[in-house]
């Protein structure tokens, strides 16, 4: 790696040593001052192609609907058009309703405002919330199941933290407890644990994926969130390797006690996305099935335990170290439910789970290499009936558990 | 806009303080601004609250700029245009109207404005009335940006019918003609204009009322209420009620429905009725998209004369009657045993309601 860099440095032109001189300076510039005297032009002549004598252009995010009380209903509105927006009236369910909306009922671009609508809203029941604006054009927002949002006090915290620990501590610990048993293993067991894991960790990539882009779904359209999906797991892939390889020439490949850290938390970052879903899922009312939701979400989440395990088996490392991996792993599912219940936001959502999906990318490149190590040390090919095994059966241990959580 | 918001504010002000007044008596209250609550000492004021402590206003907030408007649906409601009348030497009466058709915005919510196409710049278009047996000439301008005509439903030649491709057809941009027929059958009809398509030139605003008073002459006494020559008319406090709905998003169904293109407009504006005189309501559904629309009077009932083509009623002593497109007819009644108060009157199509076409009369 070091020589092939090496070697492309070298094909580039010497460097003349010279230093910045004024002339340098104006000629970095002049481009910049060139490009200004473009741009003022295009906005003075309109690029040449006159008025535009079109109706406005009027896009609306609706980031978030939210029932705080029995007879009331609260919107927020992003403006992520190019055009003003003018909002005139609201509806409810095809009628329309008295409203306020606040700082005003005008939206430049991008800026947000909230509606409240005093209405006698039914629980259990879908109810459907319009917006029309200036021109006539209708914005929707839904609630497809009406229930009470969460009410940010000392008792939903507490109610909140405990489903998160349910989804996420507890099943993670659970999964540790296997380490015992995995330590009775052979070397292919071991592969077979080390594979397993490898598969876990690309389903629950794939699955943050599509998580990730359903919620980049609500964010508004300016952000343009799905493209930020990619960027920022290359992003994070890339930050993560180079923090590896700066440990790593001191201590050689990850595995062991500091890999498992490794995983813990690419797996918290994800446990930290489904406590966003389920928060989130409280917070619209979608959580009907609220028990049934936990359950699938608990049983899921056993397998991650035994994920972090696995490279540790020869290590023999400290209880403590167990403690510490199981919070890592499982306490964010706790701030995941709160924050998806108190204050979601789709945007840093998204975020956070293309930043979870780098950092599970990058465990299951080392967690392979690790394999890959083993198995070349044994004189074997990288897949073999233990390995691919292993990969075949993390994979479809997740698909199954996945199927309880039909949210 | 910040006209609205002003009158928001004085409407949430007046909803918090009224919050504990009793049902329907608290609509004009919250409507009509500046005016004082009537009192009303039967009713303790405390004495139902509603559901959830506060009232739940299905109403648009804020109200529309007569000025910019530059109609008033309130004065609209009780205005007849007779057109000028020329009595020629042989004693026929000659009555003449022009008529332009123009685009404008037009608001027909508070904030809401709609790219209408209109004759005479209102939607609906003046509300012709003749007298029956006259001759009646319609100068029509076309000063807007389609084609466009006017069709009668009346008794006229195929030259004279306003349809695309038949007799004169369509009038051109910039284009004129005078539509000329005699004023037949007596009854409640209406104008529109019938350039294809159909269904756009009808929504987007170009259809009117047209009304033939009967000739007591001919058709006898009870025809003479119904006449303005003869005293008895004047008893009558009349109206003129369209059925009308705006597709704001083009899209085939509507998204504003109301009585004269306005929604909830006689919500925050009650009409004025005396008690004492008797009620004649020239209706007429002119209504795009939907099959029908309906018109249900509270806490009383009326005679109906389906097309307004008889003097019998074709319905009587009913409170709720229907109207396909195009379908229309007179409703008389009379408050005269009620005590005052507001009595309320709406599409029972409660969807139809609850997106404009509410209305209150104002029983003094």
């Amino acid at each position: 790696m070091a020589d092939t860099t090496m070697r492309t440095v070298r094909e580039l032109p010497e460097p003349t040593g010279k230093r910045f001189t004024t002339t340098s300076v104006i000629l970095l510039l002049l481009p910049l001052v060139l490009l200004a005297g473009v741009l003022a032009l295009i906005v003075a002549t309109d690029a040449g192609l006159g008025d535009r004598e079109t109706p406005p252009i009027e896009t609306l995010n609706i980031p978030k609907v939210t029932l705080p009380e029995p007879g009331q209903i609260e919107l927020e509105i992003v403006n992520d058009g190019p055009d003003p927006i003018t909002i005139a009236q609201v509806l409810v369910n095809d009628a329309y309703w008295q409203f306020t909306i606040e700082p005003g009922n005008t939206l430049d671009r991008l800026d947000s405002a909230t509606i409240a609508i005093p209405y006698p809203w039914v629980k259990d029941e879908a109810h459907a919330i319009s917006m029309i604006s200036e021109t006539g054009v209708v914005f929707e927002a839904e609630i497809p199941v009406a229930i009470q949002s969460p009410q940010t006090n000392a008792e939903s915290f507490t109610r909140f933290a405990l489903v998160g620990f349910y989804v996420g501590v507890i099943p993670v610990s659970l999964g540790l407890l296997w380490y015992p048993s995995m330590q009775r293993l052979g070397r292919k067991g071991m592969s077979f644990i080390l594979a397993l894991t490898v598969g876990l960790l690309v389903f629950l990539a794939f699955d943050m994926w599509e998580e990730a882009h359903e919620v980049a779904l609500g964010v508004a359209g300016a952000f343009d969130a799905p493209v930020l999906i990619p960027v920022l797991v290359l992003l994070t892939v890339a930050f993560l390797m180079l923090v590896g390889h700066l440990i790593r020439d001191k201590t050689g490949d990850a595995k062991g006690v500091p890999l498992a850290y490794q995983i813990a938390t690419g797996i918290g970052l994800h446990n930290m996305g489904e406590g966003l879903a389920i928060g989130a899922a409280f917070a619209l009312g979608e959580a009907a099935l609220g028990v049934f939701l936990i359950i699938g979400f608990t049983l899921h989440n056993v397998t991650e335990g035994v994920g972090i395990a696995a490279p540790m088996v020869k290590d023999r490392p400290a209880w403590r170290h167990f403690v510490l991996l199981a919070m890592i792993a499982g306490a964010p599912a706790i701030v995941g439910v709160w924050i998806g219940a108190f204050v979601f936001s789709p945007l840093w959502t998204t975020v956070f789970l293309a930043i979870g999906i780098g950092a599970i990318i990058q465990v299951v490149i080392d967690v392979s290499r690790l394999i890959l190590r083993d198995q070349q040390r044994a004189d074997e090919p990288a897949i073999t009936w233990p390995t691919f095994g292993g990969f075949a059966a993390g994979l479809a241990v997740m698909y199954l558990t996945a199927l309880l959580v039909a949210a | 806009m910040s006209r609205n918001r002003m009158n928001r504010r004085t409407l949430l002000t007046a909803g918090a303080t009224g919050g504990a007044l009793a049902g329907v008596s608290t609509l004009p209250f919250l409507f009509a601004q500046g005016t004082p609550p009537p009192e009303h000492p039967e009713h303790d004021p405390a004495a139902t609250p509603t559901e959830h402590g506060g009232h739940f206003l299905s109403s648009t907030v804020g109200d529309i700029d007569v000025e910019r408007l530059g109609w008033d649906p309130s004065e609209f409601v009780s205005s007849f245009d007779y057109g000028e009348a020329t009595t020629m030497q042989d004693g026929n009466v000659v009555r003449e109207w022009r008529i332009v058709a123009v685009e404008r915005e037009i608001e027909i919510a508070p904030g809401v404005f709609f790219p209408a196409w209109t004759y005479n710049g209102q939607v609906p278009g003046p509300t012709l009335r003749a007298n029956e047996g006259e001759r009646l000439r319609i100068h029509f301008v076309n000063g807007s940006t389609h084609p466009h005509t006017m069709h009668f439903h009346g008794l006229h030649s195929a030259y004279h019918d306003g349809v695309t491709g038949i007799g004169r057809g369509d009038i051109l941009p910039g284009e004129s003609h005078t539509y000329e027929f005699n004023a037949e059958p007596f009854g409640c009809h209406l104008y529109h204009c019938h350039s294809t398509p159909l269904k756009r030139h009808i929504h987007k605003g170009l259809y009117g009322t047209f009304i033939i008073n009967p000739d007591p002459a001919i058709r006898g006494d009870l025809a003479r209420s119904r006449h303005p020559d003869s005293p008895d008319s004047s008893e009558w406090q009349e109206f003129v009620m369209m059925m009308n709905a705006f597709d704001t998003t083009f899209d085939g169904e509507n998204e504003v429905y109301a009585l004269n293109t306005v929604a909830f407009h006689y919500m925050k504006h009650p009409i004025v009725i005396d008690r004492t005189r008797p009620v004649r309501i020239y209706l007429v559904n002119i209504t795009e998209f939907d099959p029908i629309n309906s018109f249900h009077l509270h806490a009383n009932f009326f005679n109906y004369f389906d097309t307004g083509t008889t003097l019998d009623p074709t319905l009587r002593t009913v409170d709720t009657i229907m109207q396909v497109q195009a379908q229309r007819g007179i409703l008389e009644f009379s408050y005269a045993n009620h005590e005052p108060g507001l009595y309320m009157f709406h599409a029972h199509v409660s969807e139809f309601a609850e997106l404009g076409w509410m209305s209150v009369f104002d029983v003094r």
